[in-house]
């Protein structure tokens, strides 16, 4: 990227949200509905509802489970779905069941684990933001190490590479695009899951914050709720975007090139 | 006598067998590749020569006969063999740069770093890409592909190179350029080579024998010697009353192959 195009870029992935910020300000500038509160109001709002107190122990924990359960999805993800791309009957077996829960809502199972793991602590929504990220990781990875080009396996197999070598330099890094397309669609899910998992047995975080102000009718603190988390998916989109872009800067890279060819 | 045969295939056999239906791709291959010959292998299409291969390679169980490399069986990718396939593009790892490719299978061999600097840059240098050792394989030409997995392949110091059609993806000035290349290098490196190729004129142009294969299932049609002088280039060798003669004796058996035309069986 150019020095030049940085400013640009930048203008031009900030317009829409400006431009979109400026109408909610002024169409809701004289707004005298209960639930629809002027933008300043809600401006207003933000500091005094986020001080340092909820910060702490509303949005760290539940960004600590989204991450913990994000986590604990792709290293489950990745290592069984490699398991199964690998080989054949596995495959077989496997796949009938793999459909079948993919097919399954995730928050569906937010009663049924909360069943088992308890309704208040932690491992309960860890573990639903965990089973609903895992399903879209753990199929791109099977997708992906499937469809490795076998000369490159050949490849690997005529230089004798081991098993840990082949593992690693081929079937990993070769998979590596379908595996970070199953990841970036499991981080919208995870986010998703750790809301909907403090809508039971709320105690704190975020989600149960947001949901808490609604039921108290403390309507601009809802409102910068959800704002706030909004932006924690704009943050945490541009971190994967970042990661991304460094261990997939190969593969966009051929894809241009073969499509100048 | 028998340690100066780098490669000793004897009665090899392969059939692909799944339910309901067998296909006998190779029925009954035997031949001989000296220490430091240079033997390329032509047939019509469909003559089974990639099945060839992939079974010298040991990328494929065999059905009968046995492959010997250095005198021992080949049973799974031997450590002195190294290949160099036609889909140059599908061969390097795309995510490793020019020479992560070269370098992965010495870093496998447990090569000391010092060590595999040294002989990347100088397999890169015998292949004449001395400055396109930090590009990705995706950002070269075709021909420069090729170029850097036959640096692959050297660096790896097989005692017997493997090649299967490894030019017929490239352009016809390029080829010849390359072409070159494995001629000069084997002269260099003194490397047993096994070419394997559709293109009657490369193989007589390559090699010091041409083993001219059957249509399937599979058998040697004629071992053919080329008595060409060792010093060959594009312009003179080519147009030389030799060359004409062997290429239109390799070219009538190839067809005589396609016609479906065998030797008697002994």
């Amino acid at each position: 990227m150019k020095i030049s195009e940085f400013p640009r870029r930048i203008l031009i992935a900030l317009g829409l949200p400006v431009v979109l910020i400026a109408l909610w300000w002024f169409a809701s500038a004289g707004s005298t509905s209960f639930f629809w509160p002027p933008l300043s109001t809600i401006v207003q709002a933000f500091p005094e509802t986020w001080t340092a107190d909820p910060l702490l122990h509303d949005v760290l924990p539940s960004v600590a489970r989204l991450l913990g359960g994000y986590l604990i999805a792709l290293l489950v993800g990745v290592a069984a779905g490699t398991a199964i791309g690998r080989s054949r009957t596995l495959r077989a077996l496997c796949e009938p069941v793999l459909e079948f829960f993919r097919a399954v809502p995730p928050p569906v199972l937010v009663p049924v684990i909360a069943l088992f793991a308890g309704y208040t602590g932690s491992t309960s929504k860890v573990l639903t933001i965990a089973l609903g990220c895992l399903w879209p990781i753990l199929l791109n990875t099977v997708e992906g190490v499937r469809s490795l080009d076998e000369v490159l396996l050949d490849t690997a197999r005529s230089y004798r590479l081991g098993r840990v070598a082949t593992l690693w330099h081929v079937v990993l890094r070769g998979s590596s695009p379908r595996i970070a397309a199953g990841a970036r669609q499991s981080l919208s899910i995870g986010v998703i899951l750790m809301v909907i998992s403090e809508l039971f047995g709320a105690n704190r975080g975020l989600g149960a914050s947001i949901v808490q102000f609604q039921r108290s009718f403390a309507i601009p603190q809802m409102w910068t709720g959800i704002i706030l988390l909004g932006l924690l998916g704009v943050v945490l989109s541009a971190l994967f975007r970042l990661v991304e872009n460094r261990s997939l800067a190969w593969y966009r890279g051929q894809r241009d090139a073969e499509r100048e060819r | 006598m028998s340690d100066t045969i780098a490669l000793d295939v004897a009665g090899l056999a392969k059939t692909y067998r799944s339910p309901g239906r067998d296909v006998e791709a190779v029925r009954d291959l035997t031949f001989q590749i000296r220490r430091g010959e240079l033997v390329c292998i032509v047939g019509p299409s469909g003559a089974g020569k990639t099945t060839l291969l992939r079974c010298i390679a040991g990328l494929l169980d065999l059905s009968g006969g046995q492959i010997r490399l250095d005198g021992t069986a080949v049973t799974e990718p031997p450590a002195g063999m190294a290949v160099v396939f036609q889909e140059y593009g599908r061969s390097l790892f795309p995510w490793l740069t020019v020479r992560g490719n070269v370098e992965l299978p010495l870093k496998e061999k447990g090569l000391a770093k010092a060590a595999r600097a040294a002989k990347v840059a100088e397999a890169l240098d015998a292949v004449g890409l001395p400055d396109s050792a930090d590009a990705h394989p995706w950002q070269l030409s075709g021909g420069m592909q090729q170029r850097v997995a036959i640096a692959r392949a050297i660096a790896y110091e097989p005692s017997v190179l493997l090649m299967d059609e490894p030019f017929a993806a490239v352009d016809a000035q390029t080829r010849a350029d390359l072409e070159d290349l494995v001629r000069t290098l084997w002269k260099r490196l003194g490397v047993t080579v096994l070419f394997v190729t559709h293109d009657i004129d490369e193989s007589v142009y390559l090699g010091q024998r041409v083993l001219v294969l059957s249509n399937r299932p599979t058998v040697v049609l004629e071992d053919v010697p080329v008595d060409l002088p060792d010093d060959r280039d594009q312009l003179t060798t080519r147009s030389s009353p030799q060359f004409t003669k062997i290429r239109t004796h390799v070219y009538e058996l190839v067809q005589s192959a396609k016609r479906g035309e065998r030797p008697e069986p002994s």
